[in-house]
């Protein structure tokens, strides 16, 4: 049965931005199923608002929307390209929900578009939880298969009475949310007031389902693709480590499940095959979750995704088999058994891979970011990232994935003291599942626990402890060795101790336990991830190391190029890296090179087997990338290593890998810490005449209190090296300092603080720029929206700068190629800029691709990241512009009239985390960045492109309605304007007592509302704004912050306020910039219907409008403009 | 830990790996084989197709879930010699009564663990089956590998006499007896007659060394031939058996070594694999529905017949039913005319998955087709 022949055009739809619980695994998913689908010559049609995506590249689709997924814009995508079919199943809950609502909505039938992949029927068996309960219960008896006895709830009478059923502790789950957002466990009725009602609020259907507690019974998951001829296959069991109760997404998981017997594993796969075919997911892959009692092998069914997971991505890479992939060939009508395994390329898709190694998935966390929220790991996901690791045993495993956390005190450490906790309090402490429960566990093994100890406290299964027992056992043998011995060393790295965790252990160096074991020759092989376990030849290399006995690097005879990725995500490095990462790869594959990946995040299209021509899924530390390029460099030439597009993580790796003598390609470590070390990049400004705010060092209170005196506050205070605002802030004055240092963990003579003057009122400017040495290619400059002082990964942005004048812009390029100059940049560079007062200040630069790397091509139409690989390999822009990598004659600071004003916007996970109280977290935006992902608008005016970013963002601008104001004193005269135009639009104006009062003398009649402290006085029964966020009779809140950061502690004020509304979901605004942005969307709104146009239209304006630049011209104005910064930077300061 | 005691494998080739000894101590000497199940080690042990084989896991991960009652296929362990890399210090489950590593013991199996298991696999199937010896005796590796080249070969070997049962004795249906099989037991799965009287069959299991009046005189509407072990060109007994259960046209039914002698029983060669299929992931395609389903295997020779025509036999045309997808070997065998099929997999899938739980099915159906008086209504 081939390929269909009635789908001649798709429309896929993305996932949007990353949030928590869907990331860039649908990026990974979407990618794929566009390369499957133009392979087969099938038109695609995407639709995604994320523009850090590989999947939204040109290249990827014939018709790129980078427009929001809401039912109205994808109908216009509909009614524009008019798609044969609709594939829904590769973007996660986001896209499941979009073709849901189109189905809903008639529009799927008005312009006769088939969804593919998965039936509407499907998708609501599969999420219908009474419908799902009826599936699982009509399955042969003797499978065994049962759900958790529960009910069905629309209201908080009805969970009250369910709940006398089933018993406290109950499981609350919400219908049609992803990522478990919204469902919890509730031990009494106080709980579950908070979460169903959340919960009731969060579906879009009012539903919850309420049940029995399964709290503690072992957990794990089948992958399983089915095709139209009805063959199924079980791609991966997944065994959770932490038991039912935590989030599969913030669970460390294995692959394949470790603790199962065939008999019981064969009932789970029954069961799966049932269900789908029950469900009726025809073509693709679905993924469902088990619990089963260690008691006594009871098996309840948690539920099933009918499409692709989080779960899909991982069980890919630890597999081999690309799910998504598989599934986009058999949603277009293929069987499994006519899709070849790309792996042994004889052997066809239709088995099942076995794995003769072990993978581990740790999550990874941005507690730390959000200082307030409770880190308790629930059934509602709170992880930001993951990373992966796969070892010959599951010691081996685990360690490496702790280490490729790349988070300091992530791996077991037997230096520390822990000798004052005593057994008992241990045990205590790891029964309530956390962040960094595994370590808690070692210590309460060391403590003398035993497995059956950890588990009555845990859950976790004795089998698990009993590894977690043998780790410290080699631990406590390397502690009393009397020398590191060959055969001790090597029992240690099998069971995946790194060489700092040795040196910690031996108290010596890792540089020195790396020279011993190197003169020891005890050094990793590299095996194979190739489905079958040795049973065929594998055709691709997809590597990981292990400390066995034979290696399988084939030799190799063209040049290679390492890429390092950027590992886990976290805040702060998410897939706009991953994004530089891959393109690199695909420009240096075209350029010849044999490319070859390091990476360990399962999520990502850079460790997709098909990006690179060499995959090495490897911990991202110096240890391990140090023995991969040993590797490569035994199998054939190694032209070099590409440090600088994974962000801060191959960044750090620079200066280590240049002392081992590896050669680092493009801008070298020496110009990295010329940027990085303040005083040597404060005389790179010097010399060129650039002005930075005053700033300095310090490693003391003392110190920093003599330097913020002499700068006056007030000053922006961080660490050093860091990426994504990591524990920065503003401090007014000298407590707030005093209380900073405090509680600032890493201090060090090498890791000052540093003391910036913070500017009140700039702008803030973004660049990111090539340098070839001798020509600068200005990539884009983006103006910031909110003020400076608002982290940049955090602040809405748009490009081209829209205030900004030709004078100020012929600054920017000036300054931003005297620094990459006087740093040494080849490659990519990113500067941000601070103008205040007509002097541009230069706030940091980074010699590295940046967060908006990929928004910057894709709004210019250049792909940034293609021209720096071939850079720092040695192209200079002129070849490149021969080459038409880059254009001719121009660049992206000077963009054509018929180019795009492109909006970038943040996306915030303040819906996920709640205080201790219960309570969101507050949401104002400050110089930590805090969000984790962002969508783009595009449209010729900024006023739609606006608009669009918001309503792609989260909660889209309303047209009309009630707006409510209030705003910080030092905002009221800003506010003025923008809320008398709303005003005039017809919206009713709702503010406080001082705000109101601001707006009635300047003509706009406002409704008071109580705030929440002051009494109800006046016996009127005014509601406060809170009440009527929470009745959602509020359509806009636009509330600025008062007072000022202290030590961490949020600013208070407003913050009943801007929680509430983000529990509404009602857009809320806090700063006056974004209010007239936002004003300026609204209006656009109102005026005229919003259109929607591909990328590949842009490009072809923006082609049109640069061909049409003269070029001779334009160098001439180059030159001109050069002398004229000169005198202007000489001017200033 | 219990004290490591070095042990090492050697091949007939020279390649020798160094491990710790696991399970029993001494010596062993036999054909070595990969078996890349994840799961049911327990199964894949007390598989008696496996009498005469070192069998080398390729999970890394053995014994995870110990050892209990209920898994056994067979009345013992039979693997010659057992390879893993790490095998489990305790075991977790609730059905569990001992180690792994304590059934071994008390079976008498010489393992050996540590070893890259993966770097074993690759030169397996690079150079395809062979003999191996595993010692904890002796690490004079120049000793045993010559010991190893003393050894007999797997071609031309047969163990039915020390697998099959002494007595003939009855499984009884589950429910209201429907059927009688005469199952001739060349090493027999438990589970094999389990998955029969489920389905209302009464199973009398026969030795291997019955004739077909032994056959006939449990007055069978079906006759069954079991897996086992060794090279099927040796099993003559049990073909003659089969050539006489065809000629009756008595429904016939076969698995694994069941299916090679049906082969032999049409007139069919078999030969061995480089490496043999010894797995619970591989597809097999049945050519009637062009369904695929993924099966248990454990075979390392194959009936050689045509996979596009049908063939011509004693008993009229015959075909080949179902091919392993992954090297078209071939899967299953039936005859056009006549009741009476086979397939070289495991439908009866312990370990394994069951998929082709439906080729028990079918053989009723074809009883419920040629029986005169059935004893149930069908």
């Amino acid at each position: 049965m081939p390929k269909r022949n009635d789908i001649e055009s798709v429309l896929v739809i993305g996932s949007g931005p990353i949030v928590i619980g869907q990331a860039c695994e649908f990026d990974y998913s979407g990618t794929q199923a566009c390369r499957v689908l133009r392979e087969e010559g099938i038109r695609v049609i995407l639709v995604n608002s994320n523009p850090a995506t590989i999947m939204t590249d040109p290249e990827f689709a014939d018709a790129t929307y980078v427009e929001p997924i809401t039912p109205e814009f994808v109908e216009k995508v509909i009614a524009t390209e008019r798609p044969d079919a609709l594939l829904p199943t590769l973007g996660g809950q986001t896209a499941l929900n979009a073709a849901i609502a189109l189905h809903d909505n008639g529009v799927l039938d008005k312009y006769g578009v088939e969804l593919i992949g998965a039936s509407v029927e499907a998708i609501e068996k599969g999420e219908n939880r009474e419908i799902f309960k009826e599936i699982v219960e009509g399955l042969p008896a003797e499978w065994g298969a049962e759900v958790a006895q529960s009910a069905i709830c629309h209201s908080m009478e009805e969970c009250l009475d369910a709940v006398g059923e089933l018993g406290y502790p109950v499981v609350v789950r919400p219908s049609f949310t992803m990522g478990g957002s919204g469902s919890g466990l509730a031990y009494d009725e106080a709980d579950l007031h908070r979460i169903a009602g959340n919960g009731l609020a969060l579906s879009p259907t009012t539903e919850v389902l309420l049940e029995e507690s399964i709290l503690g019974w072992k957990e794990y998951e089948l992958e399983v693709m089915r095709d139209k001829a009805d063959n199924v296959v079980i791609v991966c069991s997944i065994e959770n480590v932490d038991p039912v109760g935590v989030h599969t997404g913030d669970s460390i998981t294995v692959a394949p499940a470790m603790t199962l017997t065939d008999v019981e594993y064969q009932r789970l796969r029954d069961i799966s095959i049932g269900v789908i075919r029950e469900v009726g997911v025809d073509t693709g892959g679905c993924n469902i979750q088990f619990a089963v009692d260690p008691e006594n092998g009871r098996i309840v069914v948690i539920e099933m995704n009918p499409r692709v997971s989080r779960s899909s991505a991982l069980a890919s890479k630890a597999t081999g088999f690309p799910i998504a992939k598989i599934a986009a060939k058999v949603a277009i009508g293929y069987t499994l058994d006519e899709i070849p395994n790309d792996i042994t390329a004889e052997t066809p898709a239709s088995f099942e891979p076995t794995l003769d190694y072990v993978v581990v998935k740790v999550p990874r966390f941005a507690f730390e970011k959000f200082p307030a929220a409770d880190a308790t790991l629930t059934t509602h996901m709170k992880s930001v990232g993951e990373a992966m690791a796969i070892g010959r045993n599951f010691t081996e495993a685990l360690q490496k994935a702790l280490r490729s956390l790349e988070r300091s005190g992530a791996e077991f450490d037997w230096t520390k003291e822990w000798v004052d906790l005593d057994k008992e309090t241990l045990l205590a402490e790891i029964a309530v599942p956390h962040d960094a429960r595994l370590k808690k566990v070692m210590d309460a093994i060391r403590a003398g626990a035993t497995p059956d100890d950890v588990f009555e406290a845990t859950g976790i299964d004795p089998w698990f402890v009993d590894q977690l027992m043998l780790i410290n056992e080699v631990a406590q043998e390397l502690i009393e060795a009397e020398e590191l011995s060959p055969g001790l060393l090597r029992r240690a790295k099998r069971h995946g101790f790194s060489d700092s965790q040795l040196g910690r252990i031996r108290a010596m160096s890792a540089d020195v336990v790396r020279g011993v074991r190197h003169a020891l020759g005890v050094r990793p092989v590299y095996k194979t991830v190739d489905t079958c376990a040795a049973e065929f030849a594998a055709q691709t290399p997809y590597h990981y190391s292990s400390y066995d006995e034979e290696t399988e690097v084939e030799p190799r005879e063209r040049p290679a190029v390492l890429i390092l990725g950027s590992g886990p995500n976290r805040i702060g490095q998410g897939i706009e890296f991953d994004y530089s990462c891959v393109h690199a790869a695909l420009a240096l594959s075209e350029a010849g090179y044999e490319t070859v990946m390091v990476n360990c995040n399962p999520e990502t299209v850079s460790t997709d087997y098909d990006t690179s021509d060499r995959l090495y899924f490897e911990p991202l530390t110096l240890e391990d990338v140090l023995e991969v390029v040993h590797a490569e460099q035994q199998a054939g030439p190694v032209a070099g290593v590409i440090v600088q597009l994974g962000g801060q993580t191959p960044l750090g790796l620079a200066a280590g890998l240049e002392a081992a003598e590896v050669p680092i390609v493009g801008t070298p470590p020496s110009a990295i810490d010329l940027a990085e070390e303040r005083g040597a990049f404060g005389r790179v400004l010097e010399e060129a005449g650039l002005p930075a705010p005053k700033h300095g060092t310090a490693t003391t209170f003392e110190g920093a209190k003599r330097v913020a005196d002499e700068i006056g506050y007030p000053v922006l205070v961080r660490p050093s090296y860091v990426l994504g605002g990591r524990g920065m802030e503003i401090v007014y004055d000298e407590d707030a300092l005093k209380s900073y240092i405090r509680t600032a963990t890493e201090i060090s003579p090498e890791r000052p603080v540093l003391v910036d003057r913070f500017l009140d009122d700039a702008v803030e400017i973004d660049v990111d720029a090539l340098y070839d040495g001798t020509e600068l290619f200005l990539g884009g400059i983006m103006e910031h929206i909110e003020e400076a002082g608002v982290h940049s990964g955090d602040s809405a942005c748009v490009l081209p700068p829209i205030t900004l004048g030709q004078l100020e812009i012929d600054k920017i390029r000036a300054s931003t190629e005297a620094i990459a100059d006087g740093v040494g940049v080849r490659g990519l560079i990113n500067i941000q800029f601070a103008l205040s007062s007509d002097t541009l200040f230069v706030l940091e630069a980074n010699p590295r691709a940046s967060r908006t790397v990929p928004f910057v091509s894709k709004a210019t139409a250049t792909p940034l990241a293609k021209a720096a690989a071939r850079l720092m390999l040695g192209e200079s822009i002129a070849e490149l512009r021969a080459a038409g990598v880059l254009p001719e004659g121009t660049d992206g600071g000077a963009l054509p009239i018929e180019a795009p004003i492109a909006v970038k916007e943040a996306v915030m996970p303040f819906n996920r985390f709640r205080t201790y109280e219960g309570t969101y977290v507050d949401t104002v935006l400050g110089p930590e960045m805090r969000s984790t992902g962002e969508v783009m608008g595009i449209d010729a005016y900024y006023g739609a492109a606006y608009a669009k970013s918001q309503a792609g963002a989260q909660n889209g601008l309303p047209t009309s309605g009630k707006v409510f104001v209030s705003v910080a004193n030092r905002d009221k005269r800003h506010m003025i304007f923008p809320v008398k135009r709303l005003a005039d639009l017809g919206f009713e104006i709702l503010a406080t007592t001082g705000t109101a009062e601001v707006l009635r003398r300047n003509g706009v009649q406002a409704t008071v509302l109580r705030k929440l402290h002051e009494g109800d006085t006046d016996g009127s029964a005014r509601s406060t704004v809170v009440d009527k966020i929470h009745a959602r009779d509020v359509q806009l809140i636009i509330n600025t912050p008062h007072g000022i950061t202290s030590g961490g502690s949020p600013r208070v004020d407003g913050y009943e306020i801007r929680t509430a509304a983000v529990a509404e979901g009602i857009p809320c605004i806090t700063t006056v910039q974004g209010l007239a942005a936002a004003v300026q969307g609204i209006e656009t709104q109102i005026a005229e219907s919003i259109g929607v146009r591909s990328l590949q239209s842009w490009a072809t304006s923006i082609g049109e409008g640069r061909s049409s630049l003269s070029s001779g011209g334009r160098v001439a104005a180059r030159d001109e403009r050069r002398i004229e910064t000169t005198s202007v930077v000489g001017s200033v300061e | 830990m219990t004290g490591s005691i070095p042990a090492v494998i050697v091949l007939e080739d020279g390649r020798v790996f160094h491990g710790e000894s696991y399970g029993a101590q001494g010596t062993t000497i036999a054909e070595i084989v990969f078996n890349t199940g994840m799961t049911g080690y327990q199964e894949t042990l007390t598989d008696p197709s496996y009498r005469g084989q070192i069998v080398v896991m390729t999970a890394p991960h053995i014994g995870n879930t110990g050892a209990n009652a209920e898994d056994f296929e067979s009345r013992r362990v039979w693997v010659e010699g057992y390879v893993v890399r790490d095998p489990a210090r305790r075991s977790s489950n609730w059905r569990a009564d001992r180690t792994l590593d304590e059934l071994l013991r008390d079976e008498g199996v010489v393992g050996i663990s540590g070893v890259d298991t993966r770097a074993l696999t690759r030169h397996l199937r690079e150079r395809g089956s062979m003999r191996a010896a595993i010692s904890s005796e002796t690490l004079d590796t120049d000793a045993l590998v010559k010991q190893v080249n003393e050894a007999p070969q797997m071609t031309g070997s047969n163990f039915l006499a020390d697998v099959t049962t002494s007595e003939a004795y009855v499984v009884p249906a589950v429910g209201e007896k429907r059927y009688t099989v005469a199952a001739l037991d060349l090493g027999i799965k438990g589970m094999t007659p389990r998955r029969m009287a489920e389905r209302g069959i009464e199973v009398h299991v026969l030795p291997a060394t019955s004739t077909i009046d032994d056959v006939l005189a449990v007055d069978p509407d079906g006759v069954f031939v079991s897996n086992g072990p060794g090279d099927p060109a040796t099993a003559d007994g049990p073909v003659e058996v089969v050539r006489g259960v065809l000629e009756r046209k008595i429904p016939f039914f076969g698995i694994c070594l069941g299916n090679q002698i049906l082969g032999r029983a049409l007139g069919r060669g078999t030969y061995k694999l480089a490496y043999g299929h010894r797995g619970i992931n591989q597809p097999v395609q049945d050519r009637t529905t062009g369904k695929v389903e993924v099966t248990a295997h454990n075979h390392g020779f194959a009936v050689d017949a045509p996979l596009d025509t049908d063939f011509e036999t004693p008993f009229g045309p015959a075909h080949v039913t179902h091919v392993g997808l992954n090297d078209d070997v071939v899967e299953g065998l039936a005859l056009r005319e006549q009741p009476g099929f086979s397939v070289q997999y495991h439908p009866e899938a312990a370990a394994g998955p069951h998929d082709a739980a439906y080729l028990f099915d079918r053989f009723v159906e074809t009883m419920s087709r040629s029986t005169t008086t059935p004893e149930g209504t069908v």
